[in-house]
C-alpha cells in the first residue's frame, strides 16, 4: 500500500493552504474532506436556483498577501475587492452612517458627535499601534516562552524588543488594551452611544462574550488586523463569493501535484509505537503517511479523533476545557430585487456598506443576555451585507443576494438540540429586524438558508460551531493557543500536526495557521521552506 | 422620510464665488474638507503677489474654536506651553500645546479677542482634545470653523489696501495685535498676523458677509496690485519665513502610531513658547524632563548650496564615507525673494547647531534621467526672509 508523505484532514482554506505548502516543497501530499465540497466555512454553494451564498463566512480582509501572492491565488480565480463603510439604523429613524471616505466619515461622525469626530483621529492611531503590534506575528510561528531554544528566544527577544520600543506610557496602554472590554476601550475616545455601538460590533464578532465583558477589546484589532493591498482595516469581497478563497488555494495545491478527495471523512488518526500511522476513513479504508496534519479544531482532533489512551492526561485535559463556545448564526438570503431602506436617502452610497440594526451598548448587551440564557437574541446585533451590489456574479442581473451574520446564537436552546420550529423562529428574528427598516423587504424573499451553530458544527464539524475554532481570549492566544505548551503545531504525537484556525493566529480567513503548520512540519522533515515572510509593516 | 446626509463632497467657503470667478486654472485640494486652491491662475505670479503687492487666501477651512468664560485665561494658560497671562487684550499669541509626554499635538494662533474671550486658530481639528482639556474649569469651548470667514491679505501693500478700504488707525497695529472695525453693520476683526513673514494682515468676519467683504477689499485693492492667491504661492512663502506646517515639519502627536515620530517644542525650536515659570500646564513634567536630559531631534534651517531644491531629501553629517543619515529634510523650495536654495529639516541631536555645515543628498530629474548631487548646506538661525516692514509700525504706504 502507498505511503503518502503527509495526509491533511479537512479542506478547509487552512488544511488547503498547509496541503499547497507541502506538496509545493516536493511531498507527496492528500488532503481528505468529509464533504462533497471543500472549503469549509470558506465556501460558497449553491443552494437556490442561480444564486450563490457565501454560506458561512462572508467578507475578507485577513487573508495573508504574502501568501495570495506566494501561491498565485490570482492566477487561480482569486479577486478580491474591497468595499467600503458601515451603516448603523437607529430606533429613532434616524442613522449614523461610517463613511468610506475620511471627510464625510468626519462630517457624519460629527452631525451626532463633534468630540467623537474628532476623538476618531486619536482613536484609529491607537487602534493602528496595537494591530501593528499583531501583524508582525501572523506569519510566525508563536515562541515558546518556557524554552531555550534558540529560535525562540530570538522570537521571544522580536516580541520583546517591538513592546520596550512602544516606551513606558504606551507599554501600560497595550497591558490593559488586551485585557479590557470593547465597551471601556471605546469609552476612554467616544461619548456618543450609536458612534460607539456602531464601532463595537468588531469586539463581539463570534465571540460569546458581550460589550462589557473583558477581552473583547483584542477581538475588535482581530477584526481591524486585516489588509485589502495594504489598507489595514479595510474589507473586501471575493469575486465569487468567499468560496473562491478556497477554491483558489485549491488551485494552487493541484498544481503542485496534490491530491484533493472529497466525501472521504476521518474516523480516526491511526497511531501505532507513539507516531502517526495513518488514517481511518468513516468508509473504512486506511491511509498511510509519514505525517498527519488536521486542519479540524482541537476538540474534534483529540477528542474526537483520537484513542484517548494516546495523548498525555494533561494535553488532553487542556483540550477539553479548550473555549470554543458557539455564538453567532448566519441567515443567507436570495432576494428577487433590492429591498429600500425609506431613512437613507436614494442612491446613497451606505447601501453598499455593512449594515447594522442595533443602536445603542445597552441594546448590545441584552442581545448577549439572551445567548447566556440560551436562546437566540430577541434583537440581534445582525452585520448585513448586500454583495451583489458590487459581485455580479452572486444573483441573476437584477437580483440580490443578502448575506447576514447574526450574533448571538447558541449551540443548543436552553441545553438541547435546536427544533426545525426553532430554527425558522431564528430566521424570522433576524427577518423581522431588518423588515423594520425596509417595509419592501419581506416581499423580495425567495430562499433563504439559517444556520446555527448546531448547523455549523453538523455540517462542517466545527465543535460547537464556533467560528474561530476557539475563543479569542488573551488565554487563549499566541504561545497559549490552542494550549500552552503546544503553540507550535505539533501534536504530542510524533508526525502530528494542528493547522486549523485553533492553532495561533487564530480563526478567520487568513491562511496563516495552515502557513505556519507547514513551515514547522518542513523545517521537522528537513526540506526547503515554501512559506513566505511576512512582508513586514515599515 | 429619508435623513438628508452629510455633504458627499467638498465644502464650499463662503468666498468659494468669488474665488471660483477669477479662477482659470481649476485645480483644487481638499483642506479638512473644503476645497481650497492649489493656485488660481499662476502659482508663480501669486507668490509675487505676496513679495510685491497684495496676496489674498481663503484661511476659513482654518479649525477655529472660541473660548470663553470666567476660567478662559486659566485654561488657556494650563493647556499651551506658553504664558498666556502676559497676553492682553488686542493681543495675539502663536502657541503650541502638548500631550502629558511633551509631545506637540498642535501649533495655532491664540487671539485674545476682549477681556475674557479668545479665538483658538490651528491647522488640525482638536475638539475632543480641548473638551478633555476643560474639565474642571468654566469655560467654553465652541467651534467656529464654518461662522467665521477669514481672508489673509498678505504684502507690503496690504497696510494702504485695507486703510483705503476705510478702516481708520490700522497705522498703529503692532504685529500680534488686533482691532475690532464695524463693517457693513457686523463686526470686522484685524489681526497683524500671517503665515508669509512679510507685511501683513488677517481679517475675520461672520460667513454672511465674506463676500460683502471680499468685494470691498478687492474694490480697495484694485490699483494697489491686489491678487487672490492658492495653497501654492502662500506654501512657499511659510518656508522662506521659517514658519512649521503640520504633516510636513511635525505630526500632531496623537496622530502618530510609530514610536519617536512626534516632536516636542524643544524638538522644533520652539523654546521661546515653554515657559516653566508656569507651575502648570500640559506636558510640563515631561518637557522639564527633556530640558534637563536633552532632545532627540532638532529643527534646522538650512542654507543649501546650489539651486536644487532639496524635496524629501536625507541629511548627513559629512560629504562621503557616511555611516547613516543624520536626518531629513521636511520642507524644501528655491526662494526666489532671497534667490537662495531654503529647506527646513530634522536632524539628530547634537548636529544642526547654528552655523553647522551639514550634506544634502539631492535628487532631481531632468528629462527623465536622474542625477544626485551632494549639496553643502549650512544650519542659519534665523528666518530666510525677514524684512524690516514686516514690523514696521505704522508700515510705509507704498
Ligand atoms: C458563519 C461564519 C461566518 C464567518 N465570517 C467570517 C468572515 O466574514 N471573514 C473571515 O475572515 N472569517 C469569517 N469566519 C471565520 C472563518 O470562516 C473561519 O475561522 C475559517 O474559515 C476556518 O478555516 P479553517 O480552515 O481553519 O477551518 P474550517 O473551515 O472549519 O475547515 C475544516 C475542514 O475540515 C473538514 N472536516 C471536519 N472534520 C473532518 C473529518 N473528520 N474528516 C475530514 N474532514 C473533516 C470540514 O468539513 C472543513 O472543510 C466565519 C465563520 C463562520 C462559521
Amino acid at each position: 500500500m502507498k505511503t503518502y508523505d503527509a495526509i491533511v484532514i479537512g479542506a478547509g482554506h487552512n488544511g488547503l493552504a498547509n496541503a499547497a505548502f507541502l506538496a509545493k516543497a516536493g511531498l507527496d501530499v492528500v488532503c481528505v474532506e468529509k464533504n462533497e465540497y471543500i472549503g469549509g466555512a470558506t465556501v460558497s454553494r449553491n443552494l437556490y436556483d442561480d444564486w450563490i451564498y457565501s454560506n458561512c463566512s462572508y467578507v475578507c480582509s485577513l487573508l495573508r498577501p504574502e501568501i495570495y501572492r506566494s501561491l498565485e491565488l490570482h492566477r487561480h480565480g482569486l479577486q478580491v475587492t474591497p468595499y467600503g463603510g458601515s451603516l448603523t439604523f437607529m430606533q429613532n429613524g434616524d442613522y449614523y452612517g461610517g463613511y468610506h471616505d475620511p471627510e464625510v466619515k468626519y462630517r457624519e461622525m460629527a452631525r451626532h458627535s463633534r468630540h467623537d469626530a474628532d476623538a476618531y483621529e486619536r482613536f484609529s492611531a491607537d487602534t493602528m499601534r496595537q494591530c501593528r503590534l499583531v501583524r508582525d506575528f501572523l506569519l510566525k510561528t508563536p515562541p515558546d516562552p518556557t524554552s531555550f531554544k534558540l529560535r525562540d528566544l530570538r522570537e521571544l527577544a522580536l516580541l520583546g524588543g517591538k513592546f520596550l520600543e512602544m516606551g513606558e506610557d504606551r507599554m501600560y496602554e497595550t497591558i490593559r488594551f488586551w485585557t479590557m472590554s470593547v465597551a471601556e476601550y471605546l469609552d476612554e475616545y467616544f461619548e456618543n452611544d450609536v458612534v460607539k455601538t456602531s464601532l463595537s460590533g468588531s469586539g463581539i464578532i463570534g465571540t460569546a462574550l458581550g460589550v462589557h465583558s473583558p477581552g473583547t477589546a483584542y477581538v475588535l484589532l482581530h477584526h481591524y488586523m486585516g489588509d485589502v493591498d495594504g489598507n489595514v482595516g479595510t474589507w473586501g469581497f471575493a469575486r465569487g463569493g468567499m468560496g473562491a478563497v478556497a477554491n483558489a488555494i485549491a488551485g494552487a495545491f493541484q498544481a503542485y501535484g496534490g491530491e484533493l478527495r472529497t466525501g472521504a471523512g476521518v474516523e480516526k488518526i491511526v497511531v501505532k509505537n507513539g507516531r502517526v500511522k495513518g488514517v481511518a476513513l468513516e468508509n473504512g479504508e486506511e491511509i498511510d503517511a509519514r505525517v498527519v496534519v488536521s486542519n479540524m479544531d482541537v476538540k474534534r482532533t483529540f477528542l474526537k479523533c483520537m484513542d484517548q489512551s494516546d495523548l498525555p492526561k494533561a494535553f488532553h485535559d487542556r483540550v477539553s476545557n479548550f473555549k470554543i463556545r458557539g455564538s453567532s448564526g448566519k441567515v443567507n438570503i436570495a432576494l428577487d430585487g433590492l429591498p429600500t431602506f425609506p431613512s437613507l436617502p436614494k442612491g446613497s452610497s451606505l447601501y453598499h456598506s455593512d449594515m447594522h440594526f442595533i443602536d445603542s451598548m445597552e441594546r448590545m448587551e441584552r442581545a448577549y443576555d439572551d445567548w447566556k440564557d440560551g436562546t437566540w437574541s430577541k434583537d440581534p446585533y445582525i452585520d448585513m451585507l448586500i454583495p451583489t451590489l458590487i459581485d455580479p456574479t452572486m444573483a441573476p442581473t437584477g437580483k440580490h443576494m443578502m448575506s447576514c451574520f447574526v450574533q448571538y446564537c447558541p449551540l443548543q436552546i436552553e441545553g438541547r438540540a435546536w427544533t426545525d420550529t426553532e430554527r425558522q423562529a431564528f430566521g424570522q428574528t433576524v427577518v423581522d429586524q431588518i423588515a423594520n427598516y425596509s417595509p419592501d423587504f419581506k416581499d423580495l424573499i425567495l430562499h433563504m438558508e439559517i444556520r446555527t451553530p448546531q448547523d455549523i458544527e453538523n455540517e462542517i464539524g466545527i465543535t460547537e460551531g464556533n467560528i474561530f475554532h476557539g475563543e479569542l481570549t488573551m488565554d487563549q492566544l499566541m504561545f497559549n493557543r490552542p494550549v500552552p505548551g503546544y503553540a507550535q503545531y505539533r501534536a504530542p504525537v510524533a508526525g502530528l500536526y494542528m493547522c486549523g484556525s485553533s492553532t495561533h493566529p487564530g480563526g478567520g480567513v487568513m491562511a496563516a495557521p495552515g502557513a505556519n503548520a507547514a513551515r514547522e512540519i518542513l523545517f521537522d522533515l528537513k526540506r526547503k521552506n515554501t512559506v513566505p515572510e511576512n512582508f513586514g509593516d515599515d | 422620510m429619508s435623513i438628508q446626509e452629510v455633504p458627499q463632497g467638498r465644502l464650499r467657503s463662503p468666498f468659494y464665488s468669488r474665488l471660483q470667478a477669477l479662477d482659470t486654472l481649476n485645480t483644487w485640494h481638499e483642506w479638512k474638507g473644503y476645497s481650497s486652491a492649489d493656485a488660481l491662475y499662476c502659482a508663480e505670479t501669486e507668490y509675487f503677489a505676496i513679495r510685491n503687492a497684495t496676496g489674498v487666501f481663503d484661511l476659513t477651512p482654518m479649525t477655529k474654536y472660541r473660548i470663553s468664560g470666567p476660567d478662559a485665561l486659566d485654561y488657556l494658560d494650563r493647556l499651551v506651553t506658553r504664558d498666556m497671562q502676559k497676553i492682553k487684550p488686542g493681543r495675539v499669541a502663536y502657541a503650541v500645546w502638548c500631550d502629558d509626554q511633551g509631545q506637540v499635538i498642535d501649533d495655532g494662533t491664540i487671539f485674545h479677542l476682549r477681556e475674557g474671550e479668545y479665538r483658538l486658530c490651528s491647522q488640525e481639528r482638536h475638539f475632543a482634545w480641548l473638551t478633555a482639556a476643560a474639565i474642571g474649569f468654566d469655560v467654553s469651548v465652541v467651534v467656529e470653523t464654518a461662522e467665521v470667514a477669514a481672508l489673509a491679505v498678505q504684502g507690503p501693500t496690504s497696510f494702504t489696501v485695507l486703510s483705503s478700504m476705510g478702516l481708520e488707525g490700522l497705522a498703529t497695529l503692532k504685529p500680534f495685535g488686533l482691532r475690532h472695525f464695524e463693517f457693513a453693520g457686523t463686526e470686522l476683526m484685524v489681526s497683524r498676523t500671517g503665515y508669509t513673514g512679510d507685511l501683513g494682515y488677517e481679517v475675520w468676519i461672520a460667513a454672511e458677509k465674506a463676500e460683502l467683504l471680499w468685494d470691498a477689499l478687492f474694490a480697495a485693492g484694485q490699483l494697489h496690485g491686489i491678487r487672490a492667491i492658492g495653497t501654492h504661492a502662500l506654501d512657499l512663502a511659510r518656508i522662506e519665513a521659517g514658519y512649521l506646517a503640520a504633516f510636513e515639519d511635525f505630526l500632531p502627536a496623537d496622530t502618530t502610531v510609530r514610536t519617536g515620530r512626534s516632536r516636542s517644542p524643544f524638538e522644533l525650536g520652539l523654546d521661546w513658547l515653554v515657559d516653566f515659570k508656569k507651575p502648570n500646564f500640559n506636558g510640563r513634567k515631561a518637557l522639564a524632563e527633556e530640558k534637563r536630559n536633552g532632545s532627540t531631534w532638532r529643527l534646522v534651517k538650512l542654507d543649501i548650496e546650489g539651486n536644487k531644491p532639496a524635496h524629501h531629501a536625507y541629511i548627513y553629517a559629512k560629504e562621503k564615507r557616511n555611516k547613516k543619515e543624520i536626518g531629513f529634510i521636511t520642507s524644501a523650495a528655491w526662494s526666489p525673494v532671497c534667490k537662495q536654495n531654503v529647506a527646513l529639516g530634522t536632524v539628530r541631536m547634537p548636529h544642526g547647531k547654528t552655523g553647522d555645515t551639514v550634506w544634502v543628498e539631492i535628487f532631481y530629474q531632468r528629462e527623465m534621467h536622474w542625477t544626485r548631487v551632494m549639496a553643502k548646506a549650512v544650519v542659519v538661525d534665523k528666518p530666510f526672509w525677514f524684512p524690516p516692514r514686516r514690523s514696521l509700525t505704522p508700515p510705509d504706504p507704498y
